[in-house]
């Protein structure tokens, strides 16, 4: 398990991996909450619940993802450093997810 | 049996296995006798009494054998067989086998035992005979080198890779370090592991067999459309199949993977193996497993004791037959959910707990379940079943090294 990054505000995130580009947040985070990646200050855009992630950096359309420093997908558009990733901005490599009610999100393949 | 270690009293079986619990199974072998197997366990009100069976009329292989791995289980102690009559299981053939490993047996067949009401009064006198047989059986010294245990994940969200997943890593290592057998699934929710696992195998031959079950259940759940993945996945956090497959691959810990197993064979010795749930052969009958219940059942047909469950939104099933301990990965669940939670790992986050103690945490639990203490679910009642249609080829000598090596000698 990586080192918490320190953080204001009530929210916590943990880097799971040195080679990991998304932290995953360890305790709830409200909108505004400023959050130290790697020494840079970064105010939240979005509240940012338990289990989700954002990114460590500046990801581009295309990059993998990557969490455990193994890949989890690609970004299917560009986030800012601190955006939330999730099924918005990226996908499986392998098979789509699917949301209630059977609709197909879509996957890179 | 292994002198160091913990020791607790197992029940004997003709075939040498040891068995945690005593179970007499009501088993229907067509939903068309299923109420008449219910009325008979409600009836009996006895925990021991469980109901399991099989919803349809048409025959299959893959059915037939699970049944029978289920009915001969060593947690089991006698069978009651339910029939309508006219269905396809081969109803003779099961009691055969169960008569044959040693235990108590009797068959019912509603349309001629006068229907259902009269089903219903033989069918708990013949539980209560069954029961009171299966009592006989002789008590005996168990290690944890007797101990067969499953995993699975139910409910995962973007905790249970962190908390809970690796810390059933951490018991596994250390049950396999004491000769137990362990047994981790689905490759559907190892996808994207298929590389990691494949360098663990004991044999290069094995590690390809493993990379391919892989690429199988690719094939399978990319024709049905969609992923093992579950709204409430994303909800949680997660967002991809192989996010959520590398979380669940922590459960599997550090040791060599040792095979590659089928629903209802029987690991040949101890140690590590992965479960290939994914049908073989042409993608038909539907989903691999539709719901967490049916890969349980497949591990214990493969002769699991217990069952280590980790959840992070939050299951609350158990399984007939063998014990569910439940391991919550979220802090937040467990404070909703703690009555049905054995294990909190979600202290992890809350530094409260290392990944470490939480291993030792589930080991110690499990050591206390094997010994007669109920788990969470278990004490709540919990006693879900459930099997449906499956098509498998059988297993070659790649998939089982050992075996193999043995059959060699």
């Amino acid at each position: 398990m990586g080192s918490p990054q320190a953080e204001e505000g009530r929210g916590a995130f943990l880097l799971l991996d040195p080679a990991d580009n998304v932290l995953i947040c360890t305790r709830d985070a409200a909108e505004g909450d400023t959050v130290a990646i790697d020494g840079i200050r970064v105010r939240l855009s979005q509240p940012i619940r338990l289990g989700h992630k954002i990114a460590r950096q500046a990801l581009r359309t295309g990059e993998k993802v990557l969490r455990y420093g193994a890949p989890i997908g690609s970004m299917t558009a560009d986030a800012a450093i601190a955006e939330h990733v999730h099924s918005h901005n990226l996908a499986s490599d392998y098979i789509p997810a699917h949301g209630r009610g059977g609709d197909i999100e879509g996957a890179n393949i | 049996m292994d002198s160091s270690g913990p020791s607790f009293s197992g029940y004997l079986r003709a075939d040498g296995r040891k068995g945690i619990r005593n179970a007499v199974l009501v088993a229907y072998l067509v939903e068309c006798a299923h109420h008449v197997a219910r009325r008979i366990v409600t009836a009996c009100d006895d925990p021991a009494v469980q109901l399991v069976g099989f919803p349809g009329c048409y025959p299959n292989t893959y059915a037939a054998g699970m049944m029978e791995a289920i009915a001969t289980h060593s947690n089991v102690g006698g069978v009651l067989i339910v029939s309508l009559g006219c269905e396809g299981f081969d109803r003779g053939s099961l009691a055969a086998k169960v008569a044959a490993s040693g235990r108590p047996v009797e068959t019912l067949v509603i349309q001629e035992a006068g229907g259902t009401l009269a089903t219903i009064a033989a069918g708990v006198a013949a539980a209560k005979r069954i029961r009171a047989a299966a009592a006989q059986v002789r008590r005996v010294p168990m290690a944890l080198s007797d101990l067969v245990v499953g995993t699975i994940c139910g409910g995962s969200d973007g905790t249970s890779g962190i908390t809970a997943n690796p810390a059933v890593g951490r018991c596994f290592d250390a049950l396999v370090a004491a000769g137990a057998t362990c047994i981790f699934e689905e490759t559907g929710e190892l996808i994207g592991c298929e590389q990691v696992m494949a360098s663990r195998a004991i044999t290069p031959e094995l590690g390809e067999a493993i990379e391919a079950s892989v690429a199988k259940a690719v094939w399978y759940y990319t024709t049905l459309g969609y992923g093992s993945f579950a709204p409430g996945n994303a909800d949680g956090g997660l967002t991809t199949q192989e996010e959520k497959s590398l979380g669940a691959y922590s459960k599997s810990g550090a040791s060599p993977i040792s095979g590659l197993i089928r629903p209802g064979e029987q690991a040949p010795g101890a140690g590590l193996y992965l479960m290939d749930v994914v049908p073989d052969g042409e993608v038909r009958f539907g989903f691999p497993n539709i719901s967490d219940n049916a890969e349980i059942v497949e591990m214990i047909a493969s002769g699991c004791h217990v069952i280590l469950f980790t959840t992070g939104r939050g299951s609350v099933v158990g399984s007939a037959i063998s014990p569910v301990i439940k391991v919550c990965a979220n802090p937040e669940t467990y404070a909703r959910l703690a009555g049905d939670m054995d294990i909190d790992a979600g202290r992890v986050l809350l530094g409260q707990a290392t990944l470490d103690g939480v291993g030792g945490e589930i080991l110690d639990k499990v050591i206390a379940v094997a010994s007669g203490e109920e788990s969470r679910s278990e004490a709540l009642g919990h006693q879900e079943f459930i099997l449906t249609y499956k098509q498998f080829e059988a297993s070659g000598p790649t998939c089982m090294p050992l075996a193999a090596h043995r059959s060699n000698a």
